[in-house]
């Protein structure tokens, strides 16, 4: 009786396994985010040609989950981005600005943005440009209410970019986690820079923690600095970067040390 | 004081004439219907009346707020001659309950005379068809010159000396056959192609398939002279008059037939009407406006469909869905101001992209990645008034500032105004304690140019 359950339960599996597609991840193609503790963690990198949804922590670390997304974007190649945002992000957060991109170590040349007067439009354009091999990736931005962006939306997202191989990010901000068919789940703080001189401030500084990953990865979060100059993550410095703090550390160590 | 415009027919036969008071007409026939005049529902119609014509000739002018002007050198023959092409024109417009003057002239100008002020000869006709200004016909007609005739028979020099150039000149060009050449409302097509239907078609999918064959026609065409277009307009020409027009626009050279009538599917579901029939079509119209040059495709040896530019074809389809101005790509720009440093353009524009200058090893980021047009006002404390920031408030939350850098003094294009002045903006790039990084100005220098300087909020930081 039982092993003929397991044997309709196995045959299930099967077909289940066979309408999902390719199911395990494992033949997916890595690439690496140049940070070898979190390469490490990862098994190797994120894989090409899913779909990653991007959180922020809070409203404003908005601007750090975009520079994260980017930074992902720069690790996966230097082919072109398609960038579908939603009109009203341009007003909540400003207009993608040129100069700013390149700073980050972004050619904006490579960008085509694609402004979406509503959500269905954005997701109709997103599913025309997952089809298009030549991206490198496509980075959606909805705005707020995300309603049309349900399962069924991101599951045919990823099954077209299985296909083509384009990466998907899509930039969730503050929405609720609600279940899709993203292959990870990362959410963005920024956190403060390490200063340089004169207290001015440093080099883009993130945490990401890891919320879910389809591999079975365990969650975890890690803090994160952007080498522009090397498109590749960092360690970044321990934080609060200012002179008297180790000193005063030091001092108390050594003072429990004599003791 | 109202004054009646445009009498009906009915109106004129009871004795109303344009020009008269409303109160004068009232106080004749009490139960008079009137209505204000609308000047820009006039000119539409009249719009609408010359997308009609286009079937006639691709040369269409407006003339004044009630006249049309054909230029039909040579298309008459398509219509069983000038007659015939008069007879279908004064069918159409009299089943929209139109009532139409048609003249057949040399010139522009001749027509439009005889249009107005009777048909017959040019010389019968009063001085007034000249359409000088009033004081200059009454001068004319003080001189005892009645008609036209009598001031052809003259010679131009003396008349010209009375009574002015523009007398003689426009004498020349209604009755002496000077031909000045309309300037049609759009200019020419590069390719035309038209099909016309005996029945007038109902059905939209019958339509898309003439549309179809037209595009098979021009591509063959342009495919002899190895050009390929880049813009695309169908038109359809409704029975009643009204003209549909369909453009679409691609970013490379094309002489795709699936592609255009992809895009032309696009366009049609983004309408935001439906294509409504009416009692039917007769007449499609396929325009090519720009053609540029292409060479012809050659299949590669071993088989299999040539590798076509996808992401081209990607931004064809989301501009004609979403519109030209939706689909965008930056170029950089050589200013100092940081919201003209980058020149935002359609990407379905071809245009060489620039190389954006490499940013210096080894700084951090100078720039926002976000940039606020406009800016945003903030409430800013400063320790001193020409000083870095302490903290500020931005969308109801105080962030304390953690670390600054600044200022980055940007001068405003003070050659640019008529007052050699402008306030010039000290940036600073800040961070607060929770590690979010702005970058913010103070506008006006303190106490040389603005005794308060105000603080604004232009972008944010990754």
């Amino acid at each position: 009786m039982i092993r003929e359950s397991a044997h309709k339960l196995a045959a299930l599996r099967a077909r289940i396994g066979a309408i999902e597609g390719a199911m395990p991840s494992g033949d997916a193609a890595l690439f690496a985010l140049g940070h070898a503790l979190l390469d490490a963690r990862l098994g190797g990198g994120l894989a090409r040609g899913r779909l990653h949804e991007l959180f922020a922590a809070d409203p404003i670390d908005q601007p750090s989950m975009t520079g994260f997304a980017l930074m992902l974007a720069m690790r996966l190649g230097s082919g072109p981005l398609l960038w579908l945002r939603q009109c009203d992000a341009a007003r909540g957060f400003g207009e993608l600005y040129g100069p700013g991109l390149i700073d980050l170590g972004l050619d904006p040349a490579r960008i085509i943005e694609v402004q979406a007067p509503d959500e269905i439009a954005l997701l109709r354009a997103a599913g025309d440009a997952v089809r298009c091999q030549q991206l490198t990736a496509v980075l959606i931005e909805p705005w707020k209410k995300t309603r049309a962006f349900d399962l069924t939306a991101s599951r045919r997202l990823s099954i077209s970019a299985e296909k083509t191989g384009v990466t998907v990010l899509v930039l969730r901000s503050t929405a609720d986690p609600s279940p899709s068919a993203a292959h990870s789940r990362w959410q963005i703080r920024a956190i403060p820079s390490q200063a340089l001189e004169a207290n001015a401030p440093g080099p883009p500084a993130i945490e990401i923690a890891l919320l879910r990953h389809r591999g079975g990865i365990a969650a975890f979060h890690q803090c994160l600095e952007w080498d522009r100059d090397q498109s590749a993550f960092h360690e970044p410095a321990l934080s609060g970067g200012l002179v008297p703090l180790p000193a005063h550390r030091l001092l108390a160590a050594g003072g429990k040390g004599i003791g | 004081m109202m004054r009646i415009v445009a009498p009906s027919p009915q109106a004129l036969r009871l004795g109303m004439s344009p020009g008269m008071r409303v109160a004068d007409a009232r106080a004749q026939l009490p139960d008079l219907a009137i209505f204000d005049i609308d000047r820009t529902a006039d000119a539409a119609l009249l719009e609408r009346i010359a997308d009609g014509c286009d079937r006639y000739t691709p040369m269409v002018a407006i003339d004044g707020t009630d006249g049309l002007i054909l230029d039909i050198s040579g298309c008459a023959h398509l219509f069983s001659g000038e007659t015939g092409l008069c007879a279908d024109l004064t069918r159409r417009l009299k089943r929209l309950g139109m009532h139409v003057q048609i003249a057949l002239a040399n010139t522009p100008d001749a027509a439009h005379a005889q249009a107005r002020h009777g048909k017959g000869e040019i010389g019968a006709m009063p001085v007034e068809a000249l359409e000088l200004p009033p004081e200059e016909t009454t001068a004319l007609r003080r001189a005892g010159f009645k008609r036209i005739e009598h001031l052809t028979a003259r010679p131009s020099a003396p008349l010209s000396a009375r009574f002015g150039e523009s007398a003689t000149d426009r004498l020349a060009r209604v009755a002496g056959g000077r031909d000045i050449r309309i300037t049609p409302r759009r200019p020419e097509a590069a390719l035309i192609v038209e099909r016309s239907f005996a029945e007038p078609v109902t059905h939209v999918v019958a339509m898309l398939a003439a549309i179809e064959q037209l595009a098979g026609n021009v591509v063959q065409q342009m495919e002899d002279a190895q050009r390929g277009g880049r813009r695309f307009e169908a038109q359809l020409f409704r029975t009643d008059g009204l003209v549909r027009s369909l453009r679409i626009e691609t970013s490379l050279p094309t002489r795709d037939v699936p592609l255009l009538m992809r895009l032309i599917n696009e366009r049609i579901e983004t309408l935001n009407d439906p294509i409504d029939p009416g009692f039917g079509f007769d007449l499609v119209r396929l325009l090519v406006p720009l053609l540029e040059p292409l060479d012809p495709l050659q299949l590669p040896l071993e088989g299999g469909a040539v590798a076509q530019d996808e992401i081209a074809r990607l931004i064809d389809r989301l501009s004609t869905r979403l519109g030209r101005n939706r689909v965008r790509r930056f170029a950089p720009q050589d200013s100092h101001i940081p919201e003209q440093a980058m020149l935002v353009f359609s990407a379905i524009d071809p245009r060489p992209i620039e190389a954006w200058p490499a940013p210096e090893p080894g700084e951090p980021p100078l720039r926002p990645i976000h940039l606020f047009d406009p800016p945003q006002r903030i409430e800013v404390l400063a320790s001193v008034p020409d000083g870095p920031p302490r903290h500020f408030r931005w969308r109801r939350t105080l962030h304390e500032v953690a670390r600054a850098e600044g200022p980055e003094r940007i001068g405003s294009l003070w050659w640019r105004r008529a007052d050699n002045k402008g306030m010039t903006r000290d940036y600073y790039r800040v961070e607060d304690r929770n590690g979010h990084r702005f970058w913010l100005f103070r506008r006006g220098i303190y106490g040389r140019e603005a005794a308060n300087p105000v603080w604004y909020l232009h972008g944010l930081f990754a």
